[in-house]
């Protein structure tokens, strides 16, 4: 079962779209389930390839 | 043998622990870990290194979706490894079953528990959500992919 704007659906039911971004920041993976031109559900997971990072530095004495 | 400056690594894995208070106002009180939130923000919004803290303008809203973000799941120390300090949440930040209609692009990291005080920012293509999930998977927490390195 899939969880749509109009409640939960059988993915029978349902046109299924996948996509995905790649690129030097992230990699994204989105799914998308449509009914005819209306989309009832849409789903994204990003993984970070870039964290924040901070370098130190002391001062001289 | 001979004498190196620098800043020394336990430190830095300290300052993420709170062991250090090098402020003339020290406020702090409590000994344990301080819950750490995640809010989403609108591609229109302006978060970056000069946000202090948690803000609700141009947060992201919808169905699903609580003011503030979800609290993000941390069972890990802040250590360090070679002279790097790092510190990743222990779960993947997960907003389930939410509509976010308006797209977004970024999740700000505060401490809840600090008078929402900021931590960092995190941006990524622009998305929006309808009925569903949406999933910020954590890297691996090492020197070289952790959320929040300090080297």
């Amino acid at each position: 079962m899939i969880t749509t704007t109009k409640g939960d659906m059988d993915e029978v039911l349902l046109e299924k779209r996948e996509g995905s971004v790649d690129n030097d920041n992230e990699t994204t993976h989105w799914v998308e389930y449509w009914i005819g031109d209306e989309l009832v559900h849409r789903s994204a997971h990003v993984y970070l390839k870039t964290s924040v990072f901070a370098t130190s530095e002391i001062g001289e004495i | 043998m001979a004498n190196t400056q620098a800043m020394t690594t336990s430190f830095k894995s300290e300052i993420m622990a709170g062991i250090h208070a090098l402020g003339t106002s020290v406020v702090r009180a409590g000994t344990g870990a301080d819950t750490v939130k995640a809010a989403i923000y609108l591609a229109s919004a302006t978060v970056n290194a000069a946000t202090t803290a948690y803000s609700v303008t141009d947060e992201a809203s919808g169905s699903g979706y609580s003011a503030g973000g979800v609290t993000v799941t941390n069972a890990v120390v802040p250590t360090s490894t070679g002279t790097t300090a790092f510190w990743t949440p222990s779960a993947n930040i997960t907003y389930t079953t939410v509509t976010l209609a308006t797209a977004f692009d970024a999740v700000l990291i505060y401490n809840s528990t600090q008078s929402n005080k900021a931590i960092s920012v995190h941006t990524f293509g622009s998305q929006t959500i309808t009925a569903g999930t949406f999933t910020l998977t954590m890297p691996t927490n090492d020197a070289s992919t952790g959320l929040l390195r300090i080297a």
